[in-house]
This record gives C-alpha cells, sequence and structure tokens, in this order.
C-alpha cells in the first residue's frame, strides 16, 4: 500500500532504533511527549516502546479530543438527542463516551435519534432529507477537524437551512502545551508536535515551546518509521543542545499550514474566554465557539441544555498521567475501577486516550520476545 | 460448578441495567450476558464448554447442536445474504466442533411488507448453500411480525451433527508449540457488511467471504486427527476474540506474527482510514486452528491444496508466555498485547 508500506519497512525501522540508540545518552533520561492521540495509538499499535532504549520515555499527551471532552457537555449532547424531533450525529469516536446520564450509543439503544457521522457534511445531508426534523452536529476535534466543521456552517447559511445546528466541542491544541509546560510538576525534554493538527496550523504556533521554554518540538507523521524519525531528531536537538521546530511531516505539512481552513475557522469560529478539559481544568481561550453571525446554527443558542459541571472522581489521576508525572498503570484505579468498557477517567475513553492504549496493547509482560 | 469457570464470581455476574447493542457484538459484553446470566441459570455439563456447538453423547455416537441467530443489515450484501450466512454459519459451527452436519432447521421471523421476491431469493439461497453442503434443510418455522418491527427478515437456525471418531478437540488440549494455522485472509465479512451500509461514503470492490468451512476442518481431521487441538470459525470479534477465548485463563498464550497473516488490500485500506483493527473484523468463511507441531506442515498444505485454501498460512503458536493473552509480534521486533473487542467496531475520525 503506497505511502504506508515505505514506512512500515522493518530493514529502515530498526535502522533508526539503532541511530536512536547511538543518539541517547545513556547516563541520562529523556521524557518525550507525543501530544497527538494518534500518535499515542501508533506508538502502541506498532510496539514502538520495543524498539527504544530503556532510559527513552515516552509521555503520552492530551491531545485526544474525545478523552478531554468534560462529561457535562456530553450530557449536554444526550439532553439535544432527548429533545423532541431531534436527531444527533455524531464521529464513531463520540458514541461510546461516557456522561453521567449515558452514552451516545446507550441513547440509540433506549429509541433516542443518534446517528454516526463520518462528516459534518453528512449530517448536513439529514438535515436536507429530514426536513421536519433537527439535524444536531455534536462536534469534537482539534483543528484537524475544526476546518470541516467550519465549512458545514458556511454551507448551512448558503442553503439557509434551518433545521440544522452544531454544538461546538472544538479545541485548539497550542493553550494545552502551554498549561502542560506550565504545570510546576512538568518534567519533560521535549515533544513530538501533532501531525494532523499541524496540517491545518502549520508549525509556526509551537515555536514558543522552543524559544521560550527551550524544548525542542518535531512534527511528526504517524507511520512508524515517522514517528521514529522524530524521536531521533529530538534526541540529536538535545545532544546539541538546541531548541527549534523540526516538521518531519512534509509531506503532509506545509510550514504555514492550510490558510483556506484557516480563513474558514476564522469566519465561523470565535476563542471562548475559557473551557475545561477533562484532567487539565480550565484553560483559557483553548476552545472555540461558533461566531455571532452564524448563532443561527449553534445549538447552545437553539437548545436549552443542562450545562452542568461534572468533575472526576477524585481517586482518578487524570492530570498526572497527562502531565507526565505518572504512568497509567500508576493510577490507583487503573485497570480496576477504570477500564474500557466502563471508563472512569477520560484517559481511558477513546482508543486514543494514554490509559486505553495502555490497556490495550501494553498489558503483555515484558518478557514478550519475537 | 459453572460459576468456577468465571474469573471472579462477582465481576462476571450480569447486572448490566438494559441490552445495548455491545451486549450483541461478541465482545466482553456478550461474554458477561452468557457467562454472567444464562450459562449459570442452565448449568449443564454440554453448556458449560460454551462451544460453538454443544457435543453430547447419544446413542453411542458424539452428537453435536448448534443454534444461531441472523439479523443481518442489510439483507443482501455483496458476496452473499442473510440466507446463505444463515445456512453457512450453521453449517460452520458444527464443522468446527469436529462433526459432520446431518441436519439444519431454520425458523424465519418475516416483517410485514417484505417484498415476496427478497423471500424467494433468500429461500433460493438457502437451498443452494444446503445443498453445496450436502446437508438437508428438513424443518422450520416462520412467524410474521407488524411492518416496523423486524428489519425485513431474521433467520434462525438449528443444526445437528456427529462428532468425527478421531476428532478430540478442545481449548484444554491445547500445548506449548501448537502452531495456528488459518484458511485465509481476515476482515472481508465485515467491512463488506460495514461498506454496504452506506453510512461511510467509503466503496471498495470486496465481497463477503461467506462459505462452508465443512472441506476445510474434514480436511484438518483426516490429515492431523487427534493432532487437532481446537478449531473455530473467527466471526463477530474476530480473530482476535476467537485466540483470546482460546487461552483465557490458561496457562498458556497466544502469539501471533503480524506481518504472516493474510489481509487484502481492500480490508487493509480500510482498516487504516476507518481506525479498525482486522484482528476485531469478522468473518464468515475462515478457519482458525491449532494444530500439534508434528502434523502442522501437512495439516497446512492439505488446506492448501483445497479450493479457497490457497492463501492459507500458519499465522503463530502457542507459547507458556505471557500465559492467558494474544500477543501479536511485528516484523521489527515490536509487539503489542491484542484484547477482544469491546463493543462493536466504530470507524475513529477526530
Amino acid at each position: 500500500m503506497k505511502y504506508v508500506d515505505e514506512f512500515r519497512d522493518p530493514e529502515l525501522i530498526l535502522n533508526v532504533s539503532r541511530e536512536i540508540e547511538r543518539a541517547a545518552d545513556p547516563a541520562r533520561r529523556y521524557r518525550i511527549m507525543e501530544v497527538c492521540g494518534g500518535h499515542t495509538h501508533a506508538i502502541y499499535r506498532y510496539g514502538l516502546k520495543d524498539l527504544l532504549p530503556p532510559n527513552v520515555e515516552l509521555i503520552h499527551g492530551p491531545g485526544c479530543p474525545v478523552c478531554v471532552l468534560p462529561m457535562g457537555r456530553v450530557d449536554d449532547g444526550l439532553a439535544i438527542a432527548a429533545q423532541p424531533n431531534a436527531i444527533v450525529t455524531a464521529f464513531g469516536d463520540m458514541m461510546r463516551v461516557p456522561g453521567t446520564k449515558g452514552t451516545f450509543l446507550e441513547y440509540r439503544a433506549r429509541g433516542y435519534d443518534v446517528r454516526m457521522v463520518y462528516s459534518p457534511l453528512d449530517a448536513l445531508r439529514i438535515a436536507q432529507a429530514e426536513p421536519d426534523k433537527h439535524v444536531c452536529f455534536f462536534a469534537i476535534g482539534f483543528e484537524t477537524t475544526a476546518p470541516s466543521t467550519a465549512l458545514t456552517l458556511l454551507r448551512a447559511r448558503d442553503l439557509g437551512l434551518d433545521n440544522f445546528s452544531v454544538f461546538c466541542n472544538h479545541v485548539t491544541i497550542v493553550p494545552a502545551i502551554r498549561a502542560i509546560l506550565d504545570s510546576p510538576d512538568m518534567r519533560l525534554d521535549g515533544f513530538v508536535g501533532p501531525g494532523h493538527v499541524s496540517t491545518v496550523t502549520g508549525c509556526r504556533p509551537y515555536e514558543f515551546v522552543a524559544r521560550e521554554y527551550g524544548k525542542p518540538v518535531v512534527i511528526s507523521g504517524f507511520e512508524p518509521l515517522d514517528l521514529l524519525e522524530s524521536i531521533l531528531r529530538i534526541l540529536r536537538q538535545l545532544a546539541r543542545g538546541e531548541a527549534i521546530v523540526e516538521n518531519q511531516y512534509r509531506r503532509i505539512v506545509a510550514w504555514d499550514g492550510n490558510l483556506p481552513a484557516l480563513r474558514a475557522m476564522a469566519e465561523t469560529f470565535e476563542l471562548r474566554p475559557y473551557f475545561e478539559w477533562r484532567g487539565l481544568g480550565f484553560i483559557s481561550q483553548s476552545a472555540l465557539k461558533i461566531a455571532p453571525p452564524f448563532a443561527r446554527w449553534d445549538s447552545e443558542v437553539r437548545f436549552e441544555v443542562p450545562g452542568v459541571r461534572v468533575t472526576d472522581p477524585k481517586a482518578a489521576q487524570c492530570g498526572e498521567v497527562l502531565k507526565g508525572v505518572l504512568k497509567p498503570p500508576q493510577c490507583k484505579l487503573f485497570g480496576k475501577e477504570c477500564n474500557p468498557e466502563h471508563p472512569i477517567g477520560a484517559l481511558m475513553v477513546s482508543s486514543e486516550g494514554a490509559c486505553a492504549a495502555y490497556y490495550r496493547y501494553a498489558q503483555a509482560p515484558d518478557a514478550v520476545t519475537a | 460448578m459453572i460459576v468456577e469457570t468465571l474469573e471472579t464470581p462477582r465481576r462476571g455476574r450480569f447486572g448490566d441495567p438494559q441490552i445495548e447493542m455491545a451486549h450483541g457484538a461478541g465482545g466482553k459484553a456478550t461474554r458477561r450476558l452468557v457467562e454472567g446470566l444464562i450459562a449459570p441459570l442452565f448449568a449443564n455439563p454440554a453448556l458449560a464448554e460454551l462451544g460453538d456447538a454443544a457435543v453430547f453423547p447419544l446413542a453411542g455416537a458424539r452428537i453435536a447442536t448448534t443454534a444461531d441467530g441472523y439479523v443481518v443489515k442489510p439483507l443482501r450484501f455483496p458476496g452473499g445474504s442473510i440466507g446463505e450466512l444463515a445456512v453457512n454459519g450453521t453449517i460452520n459451527d458444527l464443522a468446527v466442533s469436529g462433526a459432520r452436519p446431518v441436519a439444519l432447521m431454520a425458523s424465519l421471523i418475516l416483517e410485514a411488507g417484505l417484498a415476496g421476491a427478497a423471500l424467494e431469493a433468500e429461500i433460493e439461497a438457502m437451498a443452494a448453500a444446503a445443498s453445496r453442503a450436502g446437508v438437508p434443510i428438513v424443518g422450520g418455522d416462520t412467524k410474521v411480525v407488524e411492518h416496523g418491527f423486524a428489519d425485513g427478515m431474521y433467520v434462525t437456525t438449528f443444526g445437528v451433527g456427529i462428532v468425527d471418531e478421531r476428532a478430540l478437540l478442545g481449548p484444554d488440549r491445547i500445548r506449548a508449540g501448537d502452531q495456528v494455522l488459518l484458511t485465509g485472509p481476515i476482515g472481508d465479512h465485515g467491512i463488506t457488511i460495514l461498506l454496504a451500509r452506506g453510512e461511510l461514503d467509503l466503496e471498495a470492490d470486496l465481497e463477503s467471504d461467506t462459505r462452508s468451512v465443512l472441506g476445510f476442518a474434514a480436511a484438518l481431521i483426516d490429515t492431523a486427527g487427534a493432532g487437532v487441538r481446537w478449531m473455530r470459525d473467527p466471526t463477530r470479534g474476530g480473530v482476535a476474540t476467537a485466540l483470546n477465548e482460546l487461552v483465557r485463563g490458561s496457562r498458556l498464550g497466544v502469539a501471533i506474527f503480524e506481518e504472516r497473516i493474510p489481509l487484502r488490500d481492500e480490508v487493509r485500506g480500510a482498516c487504516e482510514i476507518l481506525g479498525l483493527d482486522p484482528l476485531h473484523i469478522a468473518n464468515e468463511g475462515q478457519l482458525l486452528a491449532v494444530i500439534s507441531p508434528q502434523n502442522a506442515g501437512a495439516a497446512l498444505a492439505a488446506l492448501r491444496a483445497l479450493p479457497g485454501g490457497e492463501r492459507a498460512t500458519c499465522i503463530g503458536e502457542i507459547r507458556e508466555r505471557p500465559a492467558g493473552m494474544l500477543v501479536a509480534l511485528n516484523a521489527y521486533g515490536g509487539s503489542r498485547a491484542v484484547d477482544v473487542l469491546v463493543g462493536d467496531p466504530l470507524p475513529r475520525i477526530c
């Protein structure tokens, strides 16, 4: 398969793995955060931990939009689904995410009209096909998915469609990275920068990480070779005593990002003053809301929702895991009360969450050898 | 007696407030339903095995019986239809129990409004599949429910067979060093159905693999006899779920080699795009078998010699460690644990 197999070539992978071994100073310990949930998933999926020296540790960051979505927002979505004549649409990722009242899947099993879509435009098509119903698109994601929501809002305006709205939960990655960097127990040496987000934002938004905090950032692709090469580049920057932003994912990511996508977002969204992130708490200017000219298509304007804030159980140590202070199995609830079927903390929710990925892929004892 | 086979009685007990789709997806919720509610209350020795078919002695022979329900949507899909699926699936449950099917029965639940031609097509498909396998459909039942109370039609089947005298199968029969054989590419059925529902706006030139695996099972027993330790057709929950169930609670584990697992590019591509693991995707015409190391070579050759078995492969082996788990190893030394599926496979977008 083109653009996939080249990046999974065993010989090349082993070569880079050996380079990493050479570049890592055995006398020091490296903690590198992959910000993006897609990277976390790939790291476990391809067993990349087995290819790194023991002193190079990967910390799984906050870049899983489903994981950081507060439970209260899920409850709001469920409340919309329970309105008469409402159809709530969402990505597959959202379907199993629990609020306090249940999940979208459970609501569907109870008979509410909840549908899985692959794109917000599919939700728009449902609204056109069923003019007697109101179709709400439960929007989640970072800058990766926000442009498709923006385009859908523009399309809804052009069509003058009145039975469609967006419940906007889009978040932006940079404030979360800053929050982690500012946290007093932070102990990171560098960042594997998000791949898909950067296709939209470009590389410039991460420059502050290198400039203000002196940490290397390498924007990375999602294949095993991409990730290993990015880790190698971080180690080499650290060895040189350097901190810059590098773009390993040049086959997809342009340095300045995707300007038409950014323009569509600027037209349809504005920054919220603050937004709650599960596991991290409130972060200022970290999320998007629908801009006033598009209020007609804003579910938060059109529907009364509970808007109740729900905190994670105290015993869940999601914040510590997110910041790299604890590894998933060191949390008191990991694998016991909190497991993929009954997630309690944010990171167990999606397969891209650090805990779910760890639970799913990494439980094998270290004794495993090929 | 059966409660003891659960990991811990408290966790295994069924206490779910309502039935969710996940209870039918073949993963953990299904297990909780079957092992926490149904098995304890129906408790008896034949049921305790929880195999694809129940095996019990009768009149000097070992009899295998199986019942299965089919609720697939859409009714017809590339490569097959609900009727064909029902007959093949029932035959396969008997085949992997080491049995030669003797007779099938089928019960139809029809929704008022179902087109006569659609029903006719399904009955023809069932007749054709049964005749291909040389197994008669000897009886059944029909019921009609009001429009809106069933997706066109549901099929429930019952099958009975006689277990081959040479077959000695069971999860307790596997030993370290045994080889895991698979008859062909995985995921064709599950991905075909996912795409045929038309919700994802993806298209691929792909067909369900629905077929009888009777020929494969018979060839394995002919070649390896009691060297065949265990067989399963990895339907719901895929290869990962079948192999996890094999070693769950056991002192042995399974290691599979990712690069050996046969996979069509179309399935691989769809799984890459949708963030699904092919090991979790349903199959309807593949056979997984654990064979003793002495017999594995001949058994693999026998599978490959059969039509449709050309891509049969040894995908892994039984190991002592890690016990109780399925581990996938890749070509460059990475490893991952592969768990059973939680709920239905859902596409990942963001």
